[in-house]
């Protein structure tokens, strides 16, 4: 008992050193040198400022731009503050709440059928991307709000779309912020209306 | 549902088939103790740990001797996590300045993740120092993985070896899961995930500049919104954000390897920067398996009966598949709730269905396949919230932890959980045919299936216990987020994740009160220790046995007879249990969502 006492101290310590601390720091430090976009963020910068990361949403609510999915990260697109509704699927909160989106953007766009990732909140809150099909449903706003063609809009669209991984991995989906970045510096909004 | 998410599921399940037989190969060598080609680089970091913790490799532990030193080493490497929870804003790597841990979620943390459950009632990312979340919770996440593996190889071990008294060396197997089985994998397994774009780092949080200054609703000190006179909430502009950083993919890697499941985000696996990429995600899902999957080859191969470890797989499969197509299903159908102008059909720009706490890159596909898998596992990660699932969706996670987490399972803890199961499947055949059971050539006799009794039993005695405190207490139902049956799930889905070490969550339960990181702490460190220590009484018991040679009345454990009757014992066990307490949550909900009911 005593003599498994110490050893339960000791190896403890030992394997905290190894498996705790050299660990982590020699994959940190491996990570850096072969892979040092991916390591630290996949950052975006413009003049010299960070702007955001390729794989983490932002907000995007203005009607020149296509809008990210809900959040519920910390108050919407907090990326210090993952997270999710955590709504079940009978909570009138949620049912009231997608009634509500549904109203405003069947103004928008009369007619045609909301996509079901666009008045659903995603699971990180920081999900970098929309369907194809509610990029689609953006297109003649975004359109209208640039002054351009919405043939012009659903090019950079296709442009953006990433297909399945390997062909049939995952979804195929829309990066919203490399997208209105690129609309940003090829069509870019007039500065009153911002 | 299409033809590609099948494909994804199936491919999936290939990709484990493919690994059983080399890993199940590899673990019997390293735990027997032969030569494997990793030896040369290991070896000597392996005699030096023993040298300076003074373990004499070659000392033969009884199975007491064995569970003292297990508890030993789970207690003070508990202690020190406690530790060095609240002391956190005194040590190394915290630029954040976060501030010490408060007691009861320190406790509640500590338990959870020496007892690899992995339950977290906090945020990683605004809680939890850099120095923490690798010294302390993914440090764990070794140990108490290496742990569950040496329980399950000395379960087997008393099938294989024969009349003899002890039943192997606690330090050997800790440090030989630890060495060989953990680390080598986990750290080619984070570089790859770094190349799908986990972060590793352990900068402070940046700081971003947004492109589109973004409307808030203001809030108060206390985090409440301020509202005005007529009711209407204030705005508030922000033009920054902080993006938090972190060690991520050394934490990543081994969270799913060694099935823990405790995310360094609060959002899990479905966070960017821990799963960016259906690829990381595959990674990822192939870790929670493959371990588990490779311990069925390493019972047969011990034993000496490969094709019995075979049909155990094979069990295992059928049920896997069973509840992944019941998820799948039922989240590709929706929510019949919503408005009809929304399209929950799927189509080649969407993956429609019910959408709720899921990410795109996923879609339905790949996060029912996720929390099939999680939950078939003791690992708890996630992919998409569990909470928002319809009802039915969200019932087979639950079920699958109510099942003991024997589908695969947990590293370790699937194993020694199945054979369980397995002790009971035989002793209900040589029920029925009148003779002693024998399993793998060793009588099963009345304390072996007492202990394995036992076993059963704590189980439910806590979840259904606990979880009917909180429904009728005022403490307990006013942690609930999702009024009506619902609620009751939350609570459910609550102990049973914790008494079965898995740590997913219907995570609008707030559970971050006196109430639930207390009861939820002792319900873990029941759900573990209580666990391993008949398993362990049931191992000695089984080593010290003669070998009793296969007759015509044995029944024989190598047939698809065999994997029809483990399924039905699994099957029939959960579902009397557990019935009642399933009808009142999500069956029911399910009835009122069908009949356009909401809450």
């Amino acid at each position: 008992m005593k003599k498994n006492l110490v050893t339960a101290v000791l190896m403890t310590i030992a394997t905290t050193i190894l498996l705790g601390i050299v660990y982590p720091l020699v994959v940190t430090g491996i990570a850096r040198v072969i892979f040092p976009d991916e390591a630290n963020g996949q950052l975006v910068q413009r003049n010299e400022r960070i702007i955001g990361s390729r794989i983490l949403g932002q907000a995007f609510t203005g009607p020149g731009y296509f809008h990210s999915r809900r959040s519920a990260a910390g108050n919407g697109y907090d990326a210090a503050n993952s997270g999710g509704t955590n709504l079940g699927p009978t909570n009138q909160k949620l049912i009231e709440r997608v009634r509500e989106d549904t109203a405003s953007l069947q103004a928008e766009n009369p007619g045609r059928p909301i996509p079901v990732d666009l008045v659903t909140a995603s699971a990180s809150g920081l999900d970098p991307h929309i369907s194809p099909a509610t990029a689609e449903f953006q297109i003649p706003r975004v359109a209208r709000e640039r002054g351009i063609t919405e043939e012009q809009t659903r090019q950079l669209v296709v442009k953006h779309t990433v297909g399945r991984q390997f062909g049939f991995l995952g979804e195929r989906r829309v990066n919203v912020l490399e997208l209105n970045l690129e609309l940003d510096s090829n069509y870019p909004l007039k500065e009153t209306k911002r | 549902m299409t033809a590609n998410g099948w494909f994804q599921i199936a491919f999936f399940l290939l990709l484990i088939l493919a690994v059983t037989k080399p890993m199940g190969v590899f673990m019997a060598r390293v735990f027997n103790r032969e030569k494997t080609f990793m030896d040369p680089a290991l070896r000597p970091i392996e005699r030096l740990l023993y040298r300076v913790t003074g373990v004499d490799e070659n000392h033969e532990m009884r199975w007491t001797e064995y569970a003292v030193a297990m508890l030993l080493f789970s207690a003070v490497s508990m202690l020190v996590l406690y530790l060095m929870q609240r002391a956190q804003a005194f040590l190394p790597f915290n630029p954040q300045k976060l501030a010490g841990v408060a007691p009861a979620l320190a406790f509640n943390t500590a338990a959870s993740f020496t007892t690899n459950t992995n339950w977290q009632n906090y945020s990683g990312e605004t809680t939890m120092s850099y120095f923490t979340q690798m010294a302390g919770l993914a440090y764990h996440n070794f140990v108490s993985a290496a742990v569950g593996i040496a329980v399950a190889i000395v379960f087997i071990r008393g099938l294989a070896w024969r009349e003899v008294e002890t039943i192997g060396n606690f330090w050997v197997d800790l440090v030989r899961s630890c060495l060989w089985v953990l680390l080598p994998f986990c750290i080619v397994g984070a570089l790859a995930l770094v190349s799908q774009g986990v972060v590793q780092n352990l900068k402070p949080y940046d700081t971003v500049k947004l492109i589109e200054p973004q409307q808030v609703q203001k809030a108060d000190a206390n985090g409440k919104p301020v509202v005005r006179p007529d009711g209407k909430p204030v705005m508030d502009k922000v033009t920054a954000r902080t993006i938090a950083q972190g060690p991520v993919a050394s934490q990543e890697i081994i969270k799913e390897w060694g099935t823990n499941g405790g995310g360094f985000f609060n959002a899990n696996s479905a966070h960017p920067f821990e799963n960016p990429t259906p690829l990381s995600n595959l990674i990822e899902l192939f870790c929670i398996f493959a371990i588990s999957a490779g311990l069925t080859y390493t019972l047969g191969r011990m034993t000496g009966s490969p094709r019995h470890g075979w049909a155990v797989w094979a069990a295992m499969a059928i049920l896997f598949f069973v509840g992944v197509s019941v998820t799948y299903w039922a989240e590709a159908r929706g929510n019949p709730l919503l408005p009809g102008g929304v399209d929950q059909r799927v189509s080649a720009a969407q993956s429609g269905g019910n959408m709720e706490g899921k990410e795109i890159r996923f879609g339905i596909a790949n996060t029912a396949l996720w929390a099939t898998v999680t939950t078939d596992a003791s690992c708890g990660a996630i992919n998409g919230w569990h909470d928002s699932f319809t009802p039915l969706g969200g019932m087979v996670p639950l079920v699958n932890i109510m099942l003991s987490e024997v589908i695969f399972g947990g590293v370790g803890a699937g194993m020694y959980g199945v054979l369980i199961y397995i002790v009971l499947a035989v002793f209900i055949a040589g029920l029925m045919v009148g003779r002693t059971p024998e399993y793998l050539g060793k009588k099963i006799e009345a304390y072996d299936v007492k202990m394995a009794m036992l076993v059963v039993l704590v189980f439910p005695l806590v979840i259904l216990g606990f979880s009917a405190i909180s429904a009728v207490k005022g403490f307990g139902t006013s942690s609930i987020l999702n009024p009506g049956p619902h609620g009751l799930s939350e609570i459910l889905y609550s102990f049973t994740s914790q008494a079965g070490n898995n740590g997913s969550a219907f995570a609008g339960l707030n559970t971050n009160t006196l109430w639930y990181n207390t009861a939820g702490g002792i319900t873990m460190l029941v759900g573990r220790f209580l666990m391993i220590l008949p398993m362990l009484a049931i191992a000695g018991s089984l080593a010290r046995k003669k070998y009793v040679p296969a007759s015509r009345g044995t029944f024989p454990v190598t047939t698809p007879l065999f994997t029809a009757l483990l399924i039905g014992v699994i099957l029939i066990v959960g579902a009397l249990t557990f019935f009642p307490a399933l009808s009142l949550g999500p069956i029911l909900e399910h009835l009122l969502m069908a009949a356009g009911k909401t809450f």
